[in-house]
């Protein structure tokens, strides 16, 4: 029962900035469900806690995968961590699991990083009987990720980038309204990645009426709903993503109050940041920062 | 306002002492009276302000020795009756009159475990102080014998001298508790538990023990340094103490009932769901829950520029909305934290303010400006989310309420508005819904609160609760005396089987 400490078993680089580790958690593997997420902080003391999806968790191993983006100044001590270092805060697993139900055909969209904590969510849908579609999209060819694991999982993939550089040159919005286009419409939607994209993947799907599930990433210090400081505005009231969420439903989200309580902290981290260099921090990257989460 | 140093006040009390000599023993009530009731020492308010340190730094051993004097040591002790654990008050001040402070502490630890947090943050003025003999007969309850301030002497006295045994544990019964949540609620139940030689287990949310004691309450009004203490000693009496362990998620509660082989277990999770005022422009960026600007401030250590990764709003303006004591600890962080003004408005009058008389007097003196009879109706920002201004309402007092308090209502067309960068809403806090949503079978009142009887047992078996989340957001002390009823029922319940 005693919980030990939570260690450093494997790191792998991804992309340039996109790291995958796997933590020795016993706890958080054996009870996590897809869709729920861990805060985690470095040191103890004075560090920040910031959310972390599960991207993936092996209950017999005992341990639990986190892919994230350098963005911050805790992703950036995180990305410098190596096998057999410590976290000094590891708890989890939080918020509501994903409902997951056979209810015909589902489009997964994700988008950067956001791919990472669609995978566990692409997998339990396709278990439980759906005909799933993967959609999947990145600034360039060498930020995507998970490809190999998202089409294994998923009866079609749809790879695209901004640039062109790999897959359709086009944002992940375009093979959205196509697929809720056809003739068999999709039962649900499910988007994760940045606000920006999300908000735009709830705008597509709205018009032909197709439930959308997005996973939102605000900023955590507790986890549990003491604090409120995750609170977003959903249907006009006020929700805590931690403990309500992380899941809502996309039509409902005010994704541009959401954004900016993003940005305010990220202006805030950036001060805190001054001596981190290596670090643009355009408004672009202010917004993927939120999916860091992810 | 300039008040008295502590040197000054010692030097006092020291005179007064002389004179009385030997006599201390045998003063009649009329003596008693006249002795001059022991201010406070605290640091002067324009340095405090600057500092995160204590602001009242205790009475001397002369002033303890004197104010103990002023007991009249009445027969039927009203005082007693004013105390939620009916503290043996009468005979814990005779002892310190005596100079025998160590049996002034056991006097108090036969029925209070933390003596030194209870005597810093308990609202006494409202409890035995309110009860007080001395203070009826000088008509005025902040003449009462101080009580709390008397029990943080004899507290600290022992602390300071090292001289705080770890309770002696019986030997080990095979059986196994949980407690969940590490506030003053839960941690009386391991102490009483654990000492019946019953194996003990804390589960607590956070990476720190101690509950609101440690997050919430501020290190200028209790050091953190002695709820440590207070976590060390159980550590010492052999309790598990596991960390970042959220009971409903990394495990349920059924589980550690029916899988992990615990035979009772208590629920101490206290009230931590904050309520916000459902008005427009809530959500907007420099919006805190006190919860979480406190937490903020405290577990991650905000305060300390420089060294803290969890970035807070750096303010200059600040509204704090409410009156209790989260709402002073929140304007006199935010002071702390380097704000130029910060405005407390509150929508009854400073009579009715729920908070310690002594924060509201501590917040004054730092420059707190309190507005009374006046309300939030919205919160206003910019393009960016910021918030820029507040606009609020005027109340006047109407009849009174079936609580006897007179109700505020608003004044039509009081509108006004005024500049601040941030808010901070301190209107209470309700019961964390996840161990209830997590554990089916587990009742709650209509307030969200847990059911459970006055024995601590909620509506299932083996299953105990006290403190917060059942009482509401009440108090230390009322944590404390529940979570011993409660270990009193556990241990009863595993030693008839
Ligand atoms: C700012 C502030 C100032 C206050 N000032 C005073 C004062 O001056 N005087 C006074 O008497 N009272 C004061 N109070 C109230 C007092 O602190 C509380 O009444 C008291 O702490 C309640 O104790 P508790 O043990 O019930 O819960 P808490 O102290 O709230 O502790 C509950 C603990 O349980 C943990 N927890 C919650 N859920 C879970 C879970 N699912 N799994 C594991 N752990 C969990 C929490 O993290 C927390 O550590 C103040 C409160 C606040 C917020
Ligand atoms: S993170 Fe504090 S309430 Fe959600």
């Amino acid at each position: 029962m005693m919980a030990q400490t939570p260690t450093i078993l494997e790191k792998r680089q991804l992309s340039e900035n996109v790291f995958c580790l796997r933590v020795s958690a016993p706890l958080i593997a054996r009870e996590r469900k897809a869709g729920q997420f861990i805060l985690l902080s470095i040191d103890g003391e004075f560090g920040e806690r910031i959310p972390l999806t599960i991207a993936d968790a092996d209950a017999e191993a005992g341990s639990i995968t986190l892919i994230f983006q350098r963005v911050g100044m805790t992703t950036a001590k995180l990305a410098s961590l190596n096998v057999g270092d410590t976290l000094a805060v590891l708890v989890g697993p939080l918020g509501q699991p994903t409902h997951i139900e056979n209810v015909g055909t589902v489009v997964c969209v994700g988008g950067g990083i956001g791919v990472a904590p669609l995978y566990p969510i692409v997998q339990a849908l396709k278990a439980a009987g759906n005909y799933v579609v993967t959609i999947i999209g990145a600034r360039n060819k060498e930020l995507m990720i998970l490809e190999d694991e998202m089409r294994a999982q998923s009866d079609e993939l749809i790879v695209c980038t901004d640039d062109g550089s790999y897959g359709r040159k086009a944002l992940v919005t375009q093979p959205l309204k196509e697929v809720c286009e056809r003739a068999e419409k999709p039962a649900l939607a499910v988007a994760i990645g940045p606000p920006i994209m999300m908000k735009f993947c709830a705008e597509t799907t709205r018009p032909y009426a197709v439930h959308t599930v997005v996973s939102l990433n605000t900023i955590m210090v507790d986890g549990t709903g003491m604090c409120g400081g995750c609170r977003v505005t959903v249907g006009g009231e006020s929700k805590f993503v931690c403990v309500d969420g992380p899941e809502f439903d996309g039509h409902q989200v005010d994704f541009d109050g959401m954004m900016k309580r993003l940005q305010a902290y990220r202006n805030q981290e950036r001060q805190a940041m001054t001596d981190h260099e290596n670090h643009a921090c355009n408004l672009d990257q202010a917004y993927r920062a939120a999916t860091e989460t992810k | 306002m300039s008040h008295p140093t502590r040197d000054e006040l010692n030097a006092r009390a020291v005179a007064k002492l002389a004179e009385i000599g030997d006599a201390g023993a045998s003063l009649k009530p009329k003596e008693r009276m006249a002795i001059p009731s022991q201010d406070m020492p605290a640091q002067d308010p324009d340095v405090r302000r600057n500092n995160t340190s204590e602001v009242a730094t205790g009475y001397t051993e002369a002033q303890a020795l004197l104010e103990a004097q002023r007991c009249l040591r009445c027969k039927n002790q009203p005082c007693v009756q004013g105390c939620p654990v009916a503290i043996n008050i009468r005979d814990f001040v005779t002892a310190i009159a005596d100079g025998d402070f160590q049996s002034a502490v056991n006097t108090i630890k036969q029925t209070s475990l933390l003596p030194a947090i209870c005597g810093r943050v308990c609202p006494q003025e409202t409890q035995c102080q309110a009860e007080c003999t001395l203070g009826k007969s000088l008509k005025d309850p902040m003449q009462s014998v101080a009580i709390g301030r008397l029990e943080r002497f004899v507290a600290d006295w022992e602390r300071e001298r090292g001289t705080i045994s770890v309770p002696e544990v019986k030997p080990a019964t095979g059986k196994k508790v949980g407690v969940i949540g590490s506030g003053p609620a839960g941690l009386v139940v391991a102490a009483d538990v654990r000492r019946e030689g019953h194996e003990v287990t804390v589960f607590e949310a956070f990476h720190k023990f101690g509950g609101v004691m440690l997050y919430g309450i501020p290190e200028f009004r209790l050091p953190k340094e002695i709820v440590r203490r207070e976590v060390e000693t159980l550590k010492a009496m052999g309790v598990n103490l596991v960390p970042n362990f959220v009971v409903g998620r990394t495990r349920k509660l059924m589980d550690l009932l029916e899988k992990d082989g615990f035979d009772a277990l208590f629920v101490g999770t206290g009230a931590g769901l904050p309520n916000f005022m459902n008005i427009e422009g809530e959500n907007l960026v420099g919006v805190f829950s006190a919860n979480e600007y406190l937490t903020r401030a405290n577990l991650m250590r905000a305060y300390e520029k420089g060294r803290a990764a969890t970035p807070i709003a750096h303010s200059r303006k600040v509204a704090v909305l409410g009156g209790g004591n989260v709402a002073m600890d929140a304007a006199r962080t935010a002071l702390r934290l380097g704000a130029e003004e910060v405005h407390l408005i509150y929508r009854r009058t400073e009579k009715e303010m729920p908070a310690r008389v002594e924060e509201v007097e501590h917040a004054k003196e730092e420059g707190v400006q309190f507005h009374m009879l006046q309300n939030a109706k919205r919160i206003l920002g910019d393009e960016h989310g910021l918030v820029t201004s507040i606009e609020c309402l005027r109340y006047e007092l109407g009849e009174p309420d079936a609580s006897g308090r007179r109700r505020p209502v608003e004044v039509k067309g009081s509108e006004f508005e005024f500049e601040v960068d941030t808010v901070i809403v301190a209107i209470g806090n309700t019961s964390n819904p996840l161990i209830k949503q997590t554990t089916p079978g587990l009742e709650t009142t209509k307030w969200g609160t847990l059911v459970a009887d006055d024995n601590g047992q909620t509506t299932i078996p083996r299953v105990f609760a006290g403190g917060d989340i059942v009482l509401g957001a009440a108090t230390v002390i009322l944590a404390m005396g529940q979570g011993r009823r409660a270990a009193a029922s556990i241990n009863q319940l595993l030693a008839g089987e």
